[in-house]
């Protein structure tokens, strides 16, 4: 993982009395709530429902053990216990006190956190692919490059004050695994014919209210250009990106208005003023960033453990688990271990800090002290022995976290939905709950196979449903909460939108909806075809109706 | 006399600025004025003979329309209509950075404490506070960091060109434990 330095440490501690003074101004009537709004949330603290909210940075999804416990830490004593783990490799403590969040924010950086630019109309935190430098499909590990743009959006002073919120997201494999075609700018770090690290870029993705699918502006940058590029990019939307209307703003509709080709343009103009200037990135630079994201000490191994394999066979529902919740990993002998955070009953993403010190220690045991946060709101043991899986697995299902659904229809992405956020228009974590209790049945479950469920409370799309195979949006009709039901979207390097079937539901129909249009499915797919695959072949016209032809 | 922060330290201002000047007769004689964009490129040399003439800009003028003034001018200042707007912060590193202008750089508008260290490494050397706010006060806005990552017209060697100069220097910045 990437270690401060000096230089680090005091930004880190500057930010921490910058906003320390800022609050106390504020509490004491020097700054208006109109002036202190745009610095809270650059701090990622939010005035929600019931309390302020505090969203605090993973950098591209990369936690130690320390840094969990400090979380846990957090979560017991300055709120009620728990955590939120979000979409965007971020965790939200949705109960701290506003005069707290200084001390608070003090506390992270002692381990080296922090909630900058976790909210506000900046560059937000860079996420990334939760299989970095473990993935069998990887060309680039993007974890170097991740840190470098960590340090160059952090306190950017040219763009703190962008039309809208802006994110980036990087990956280095085959499979997109970081949702980078739905960011405002996707990096893909790819090698040319001669095996040099360059990148693909792409602008102007997005879920939101108005979802669209990154465009590819340059098909490979040199390494070395990549900030240069980024400040070009940055420069054109900082400069002609709207601000009349909060809802046009993001790059996306500034992309799509002037074309990618002129948009294109106009940052390759700026860029070719800036190449090879001093913010040119030097190898040295990439190797010293990449030291600290060398792999651990693995114990050789000749290939799978024997012991492994046998448990697999011996033991159904361990088995189950493995097919499920472990990925192979590039070095023989190991495993990455997904932890499902979407039990039955539980708002999905969320830990308490008891379980959040028991993964820590865990981690400590099991995968060298370090873990990381997936955008689908699971946690992952990078690192795992596959001779240690089925003492893990146990460990794991003391905790509850070992529900063995990853991917599946039960895993499902879900913001918090109107049980907590004030821009909800609806609740989402109770239709989740209501979906996982009619798909309880593992073999069932296992039947339908791949699927992508995903539920946001409200048009901004936190729950990311457009990309779900199946989306669900909470609406506002008249002061009561209903519900639209979209198919066909995907995430990944073949992303899609899903399209809306047809007019809303009430909360009570939900799953019933998701059994018809699983119904569906069962009865037309083909073999070894996918719910998405499925809904891709026939369109969504059997689907709709007969969702909609039952509902009477 | 009114007074801004420049350089650094908080000074008298001698500028008048003129918002809403439309023609060479709206700008008294021999007084510093800054004129808007528009009256400068329709009477640039009527202006010239008044006096000393500093230009504003608002955040959708182009700096590039300034390209062949920048060694002339004495004083450009960027407007910022509501703080939120950061358009201006792009200006203003164009005007330094692209154009090379080297005279006053002043933010106007709402130009409040806790942005000025950010427009000052954008290029901004002046900063006209809002009158209703305590000049002392602000200038402390210019301490909230001792140094950034970014290459900035500020600070053009980005952190990590001078990290590895320090390293090469043999002071090497220290890794701490992890507590």
């Amino acid at each position: 993982m990437y270690r401060y330095d000096s230089y680090d440490h005091q930004f880190v501690a500057e930010r921490v009395a910058q906003f320390r003074d800022q609050t106390r101004r504020f509490l004491a009537g020097e700054l208006t709530e109109d002036e202190f709004r745009p610095l809270r949330l650059q701090n990622g603290l939010y005035i929600q429902k019931y309390a302020p909210m505090l969203r605090i940075a993973i950098p591209y999804g990369l936690l130690s053990s320390t840094q969990l416990r400090k979380l846990a830490h957090i979560g017991r004593k300055y709120d009620r216990g728990y955590g939120h783990f979000t979409t965007r490799q971020n965790i939200q403590f949705n109960w701290p006190r506003l005069e707290d969040v200084p001390d608070i924010l003090a506390e992270l950086a002692t381990v080296e956190m922090h909630a900058i630019q976790t909210s506000g109309n900046c560059v937000r935190n860079i996420t990334s692919d939760h299989f970095a430098g473990v993935a069998a499909d990887e060309v680039v590990d993007p974890r170097a490059y991740c840190e470098l743009f960590r340090q160059w959006s952090t306190f950017h002073p040219e763009f703190a004050y962008l039309p809208r919120k802006f994110k980036i997201a990087v990956c280095g494999s085959a499979t997109d695994r970081a949702a980078t075609l739905v960011h405002d700018i996707g990096v893909h770090a790819v090698r040319n014919a001669a095996g040099e690290v360059g990148f693909r870029v792409l602008v102007g993705g997005g879920l939101g209210r108005t979802p669209m699918i990154g465009h590819v502006i340059r098909e490979f940058l040199p390494r070395e250009e990549i900030l240069n590029y980024l400040d070009a990019i940055l420069r054109v939307y900082n400069r002609f990106g709207r601000r009349d209307n909060k809802y046009k703003a993001r790059i996306k509709i500034l992309v799509k208005d002037m074309t990618p080709e002129v948009f294109a343009r106009h940052v390759e103009a700026d860029w070719e003023r800036l190449k090879g200037g001093p913010a040119t990135v030097p190898d040295e630079e990439i190797a010293r960033l990449s030291s600290f994201f060398a792999p651990p000490p693995y114990e050789p191994h000749s290939g799978d453990d024997a012991g492994f394999r046998a448990a697999i066979a011996d033991n159904r529902a361990f088995g189950n688990w493995a097919k499920r919740n472990v990925f192979p990993h590039k070095v023989p002998g190991y495993a990455v271990v997904t932890l499902s955070l979407k039990k039955t009953g539980v708002p999905p993403g969320d830990a308490t800090s008891d379980q959040m010190d028991t993964v820590a220690d865990l981690a400590d045991a099991y995968s060298f002290g370090a873990l990381r946060v997936s955008h689908e709101q699971n946690l992952i043991f990078t690192d795992v022995k596959q001779s240690a899986l089925l003492a893990l697995w146990g460990e794991l299902k003391a905790l509850g976290f070992a529900t063995p659904n990853i991917g599946l229809l039960t895993d499902i992405i879900c913001c918090p939905g109107g049980d907590f956020c004030s821009l909800a228009n609806a609740k989402s974590i109770p239709i989740a709950e209501a979906i996982q209790r009619r798909f309880d049945d593992l073999d069932y479950l296992y039947d339908i196979g791949e699927l992508d469920l995903n539920i946001s409370g409200c048009m901004n799309a936190c729950g990311h449903h457009h990309v779900g195979n199946i989306g669900v949006l909470g609406v506002d009709k008249n002061g009561e909460e209903w519900y639209q039901v979209s198919i066909g979207g995907g995430q990944g390097e073949h992303a899609s939108l899903g399209k809306v079937i047809g007019p809303s539901f009430a909360a009570n129909e939900m799953p019933d909806v998701v059994s018809r249009l699983i119904d569906v499915y069962v009865e037309s797919r083909h073999e070894d075809e996918r719910f998405i695959d499925t809904v891709r072949r026939l369109g969504i016209e059997p689907f709709k109706e007969r969702v909609y032809a039952t509902a009477h | 006399m009114p007074r801004l922060i420049k350089d650094n330290a908080i000074v008298e201002d001698r500028w008048t600025l003129l918002r809403d000047a439309a023609s060479p007769a709206d700008v008294p004689d021999g007084v510093a004025a800054i004129v808007p964009l528009a009256l400068w490129r329709a009477a640039r040399d009527a202006l010239r003979t008044r006096g000393e003439i500093g230009v504003w800009l608002k955040p959708d003028d182009d700096p590039e329309l300034l390209a062949a003034d920048v060694g002339a001018l004495p004083l450009i200042a960027v407007d910022f209509p509501q703080f939120t707007d950061g358009r201006g912060y792009s200006t203003a590193r164009l005007l330094r950075e692209k154009h090379g202008f080297a005279g006053e750089l002043r933010a106007i508008g709402d130009v409040l404490r806790d942005q000025l260290y950010y427009l000052w490494q954008c290029g901004f050397n002046a900063f006209a506070v809002r009158s209703d706010r305590n000049l002392e006060e602000a200038l402390k806005g210019l301490r909230d960091f001792s140094d950034n990552y970014q290459a900035t017209a500020a600070r053009p060697v980005p952190l990590f060109r001078r990290r590895a100069q320090a390293v090469a220097d043999g002071l090497s910045p220290s890794i701490e434990r992890l507590a």
